[in-house]
């Protein structure tokens, strides 16, 4: 039966007689005849359907979602519900992007390679690197990527890494690390201040030389690590890597971790223009300070380089150094990265591009502000801040004891907070995050804050 | 195409579109108070003290930039992307539209299950679609891409026998013709690689494979049809005789489109697979990325799938982490779920008549690789007078050898004419190669002017070389030095260093 998106199922058997066969059938004449099947797996609602249709039945499956923001909602967990501007969704859309390859014949793609080399220039001056490569999937297997590098580099075969970074991050490294050999020794966050306790960080680092030290900030507390420097230099001088791991919503308000003196930075750009997806698509940031061989040569992924045209006189950028890569160098490949997040990539750079110097300053205060007055309103409502001796950045950890019931009563209400933290931390179990972003406007952060005022009478009483 | 142009814009990198302070979008100062108070509480040196030295355009100078960077660009839209192994098929549209929905865009991953319902329905219905189509028993949408799928398939195969107290089971088999991707995830998940080189008949060498295989062998990675774009005829044996050493299957999905609906690899006996969702179900490359993978597992590979697996208890669709042995999480979250809503569309839209992929993509397959075969300077290298089945390889080494004119000069010359190039010198064991995979997507129309351009490009070679050599000329710019670009005094990443290098001349 044909269909409109397989132009050639309406002339099948005029093709076929060009090609010299009878029966579809003589092309499968090699697979052993029990592999083929009769008939089609059951898949789809049998009949194809027409686009109405298809329409239609999604719609219907749509509508069993529940949620309903009432206000922007007040969920993080390193996500948070940031605007995507119009003109980022605007040129995602254009087809010369999303539907191109891989640049593999960069002379036809040189939109996607400019634009991708634009993104790895915007990046590095955000996070104060040198160079940053053409994306990874996401923040978690940025990290995981990262740790593996670090341990090419060093020769050593662990890595530090503090209990506040994101739960599912840390999941992620240990996926990628630990059947391979690499130990990931964890460090304990400072009871009061929610930041890395640097006693326990030093004492770890020292006993176990690894290859690398990770750092999260704000962490996944939302609280700003404050001594990067400190933890930076402990680092170098056992000799292991610097990792940073940053938002890049924060490099207009937070010095960049390069100049602090971090070797390899990682992030994602869910903030920056891929929105929240139910968590993806996004891209993974990694880069590195420094254009020596000993960290570039161990880069995963892709890289888009400048170069000249063969006659000399125009020029260009192709993907250079893919002699790491995998289709090139196979089993001594530094990932087994192929398809990445270019598009992604380009929307953060469009983003990055349209928001500009003053742009990101601006959504840094933003966000700073509105973090300030929502600990500001939320503490005079009766919540009370994990950490309260310690600066937020857009999430703050909120305790309380029936914080269970008082995110479902929110929710009720159509306002949302979270994530009860207690399924990752089980000392937290009466903490929920709360994250506030450039959206949300004083009268929300006064809404959740009267609500949870409310909550609080009603289960005094 | 006789009259081709692609758009040349000369269009300056972002950072010298202008020198002047503008502003692209507003940010409103409302909480200026309250941020001051932030940065007041901030130790020194942790706050920014200098802008990021980025640009600062205007909104129609950055729309205007980027709109003409796309029109430096080449996708499926504008006309046939053959490159082999990439499945470059039409994206159709009302898949864009209906998962580019806000309901999906500002879904936050941390909201409860039982608010999320439809889109998990979905993300389930197609794991349940994807795992008929493959014949295994559970399929996950949690990896990213193929290669992440990759990668949760070795480390399932290496926890599978690390848990049996066989750890001696360190070599993972991969054929010479195999993705690259193949042996970087089996050394990514520690394995020691096993080559195995493909006969004259363009099948994995079975004899050498018997030869291979010992109590270290953990198991093999294949993809079938291999990247010669040919069935593997003795995949029951081969089967066989992994099984029967005690290692395991691996199946690479990337090349599943021309036997989608016809075979599956789990009654081929692959253990596990992986699926790219932006080739064989259409979600599109997005200039490299993001797609999205489906991994899949059969048998007691079931208990080591990487966790969440998206489940339904017969009244809710929920996320299921108690997975007895999982091998972890692959990633954050539940994989790329935009691509995989357009892939659940796809299918839906599709339903049993899939099988008209696999027929249509073989039928285009052998349609071209007849017209091409017939060229002078052309040839197959393996498998003569095989059915292909997805794609298809012919080596110009002949025409190379007579004209000076190679696999990388014709692939030029076709940009030239509208047309993409395919993926070239790849697999690595055909010299001079072209690797060709028109999809179902492609009109007769589109198919004859392909070979009508490889004809006129042969043609050419044996009277004009130095003519072909010159391609392509009518490009957004001309032939780009890969060499130039490379030299390590000449690696330019960044408009930083660009800007340095610049004024160093």
């Amino acid at each position: 039966m044909p269909h409109p998106w397989i132009p050639n199922s309406y002339i099948k058997s005029e093709l076929m007689k060009e090609v010299g066969v009878s029966s579809i059938l003589e092309f499968f004449e090699d697979v052993p005849r029990e592999l083929l099947l009769a008939e089609s797996p059951r898949v789809g609602y049998g009949a194809p359907l027409a686009e109405y249709q298809l329409a239609r039945v999604f719609g219907e499956l749509m509508s069993k979602n529940s949620y309903s923001y009432k206000l922007p909602p007040f969920l993080g967990g390193g996500v948070c519900f940031h605007y995507v501007p119009s003109v980022v969704r605007h040129i995602a859309s254009r087809s010369e992007f999303y539907t191109a390859y891989t640049p593999y014949q960069p002379e036809v793609n040189q939109g996607v390679t400019q634009a991708l080399f634009e993104y790895q220039s915007l990046i590095a001056d955000l996070y104060g690197v040198d160079v940053v490569n053409a994306s990874l999937y996401n923040g978690s297997t940025a990290l995981a990527e990262a740790i593996r590098m670090a341990v090419r580099v060093t020769g050593r075969r662990s890595v530090v890494l503090p209990r506040s970074i994101h739960p599912e991050i840390a999941e992620v490294a240990r996926t990628w690390s630990e059947p391979v050999g690499i130990s990931i020794h964890s460090a304990d966050y400072d009871r009061e201040t929610g930041r890395v306790d640097l006693g326990m960080l030093e004492d770890s680092v020292r006993k176990s030389k690894p290859a690398a030290v990770v750092v999260q900030t704000p962490n996944f507390f939302g609280v700003v690590e404050v001594e990067l420097r400190k933890i930076f230099d402990l680092a170098h001088e056992i000799g292991s890597l610097a990792i940073a791991y940053e938002d890049p919503v924060f490099t207009g308000a937070l010095e960049a971790p390069g100049r602090l003196g971090a070797d390899i930075v990682v992030g994602d750009t869910s903030s920056i223009g891929s929105g929240l997806n139910f968590g993806g698509p996004s891209a993974g940031i990694l880069g590195i300070r420094g254009l020596e061989e000993r960290l570039l040569r161990q880069l995963p992924g892709r890289l888009i380089g400048y170069t000249k045209t063969v006659s000399g006189e125009g020029e260009g950028y192709i993907m250079v150094l893919q002699t790491r890569e995998q289709h090139i160098r196979r089993e001594r490949a530094t990932s087994n990265i192929t398809t990445n997040s270019a598009l992604e990539a380009i929307k953060a750079a469009v983003y990055i591009a349209l928001l500009g110097s003053e742009g990101l300053r601006k959504l840094g205060e933003a966000i700073a502000g509105r973090t300030e007055f929502l600990v500001e309103k939320l503490v005079s409502a009766g919540l009370e801040p994990a950490f309260p001796k310690s600066v937020c950045l857009r999430e703050v950890l909120f305790r309380h004891s029936r914080i269970g019931e008082l995110r479902s009563f929110l929710k009720k209400r159509g306002i949302y907070i979270g994530p009860l933290v207690g399924r990752f931390y089980p000392e937290l179990s009466d903490c929920s995050l709360v994250c506030v972003t450039e959206v949300h406007s004083r009268r929300d952060i006064e809404s959740l804050s009267e609500s949870v005022k409310e909550f609080l009478q009603v289960s005094a009483q | 195409m006789k009259n081709f142009r692609q758009a040349r814009w000369d269009e300056p990198v972002v950072y010298e579109v202008s020198r002047d302070r503008k502003e692209g979008t507003l940010v409103d100062s409302e909480f200026r108070e309250y941020s001051a108070k932030f940065f007041g509480k901030l130790p020194e040196g942790v706050a920014r003290k200098e802008p990021p030295p980025i640009p600062s355009l205007s909104e129609v100078e950055v729309v205007r930039h980027f709109m003409r960077l796309s029109q430096m660009s080449y996708g499926v839209d504008f006309g046939p992307v053959p490159l082999g192994s990439c499945t470059m098929k039409y994206n159709p549209k009302i898949c864009e539209e209906l998962s580019g929905s806000r309901e999906i865009a500002e879904a936050h991953p941390y909201l409860d299950e039982d608010e999320v319902q439809g889109l998990l329905e979905v993300l389930y219905t197609l794991q349940k679609w994807l795992s008929e189509l493959v014949g295994m028993d559970v399929c996950s949408i949690q990896t990213p891409a193929g290669s992440a799928g990759e990668l949760a398939g070795a480390l399932m195969i290496k926890k599978y026998h690390v848990d049996r107290g066989e750890t001696q089971r360190d070599e993972m088999v991969v054929p010479d013709s195999a993705h690259g991707s193949n042996p970087a995830s089996a050394a990514m998940a520690g394995f020691k690689v096993v080559r195995i080189p493909t006969d004259s008949r363009g099948n994995t060498d079975l004899e050498a494979l018997r030869a291979a295989l010992s109590r270290r062998t953990a198991g093999i990675m294949l993809t079938n049809p291999n990247t010669l774009g040919l069935f593997e005829e003795y995949i029951i044996d081969i089967a066989r005789e992994v099984h029967g050493a005690g290692g395991l299957l691996y199946y690479d999905g990337a090349n599943l489109n021309g036997i989608v609906g016809y075979a599956r690899p789990g009654d081929m006996g692959f253990d596990v697979a992986h699926l790219n969702l932006h080739k064989t179900f259409a979600a599109p490359h997005g200039g490299g990325g993001p797609g999205a993978g489906a991994i899949c597992a059969r048998g007691a590979l079931v208990d080591y799938m990487p966790v969440p697996v998206i489940d339904y208890d017969g009244r809710k669709y929920f996320l299921k982490y108690n997975v007895p042995r999982t091998i972890g999480r692959i990633s954050w979250f539940y994989g790329n779920v935009v691509p995989a809503v357009k892939s659940f569309l796809y299918i839906a839209a599709l339903g049993t008549q899939i099988r008209e992929v696999a027929e249509v993509s073989t039928l285009n397959t052998n349609y071209l690789l007849k017209k091409l075969t017939s060229l002078p300077g052309v040839d197959l290298v393996y498998g003569h007078g095989r059915w292909r089945k997805h794609e298809f390889v012919v080596s110009f080494e002949k025409l190379y050898k007579e004209t000076g004119v190679g696999a990388e000069d014709v692939a030029k010359a076709l940009l030239d004419r509208g047309l993409h190039a395919p993926t070239i010198l790849f697999p690595l064991i055909v010299p001079e190669a072209h690797m060709i995979e028109v999809t179902e997507s492609e009109t007769r129309e589109n198919l004859d002017r392909l070979a009508e351009a490889y004809r006129e490009i042969v043609a050419l070679a044996y009277s004009d070389p130095a003519e072909v050599r010159k391609s392509p000329q009518n490009t957004s710019v001309g032939r780009l030095d890969t060499v130039y670009g490379n030299l390590p005094r000449n690696v330019v990443l960044t408009y930083k260093s660009l800007a340095e290098k610049k004024s160093r001349v």
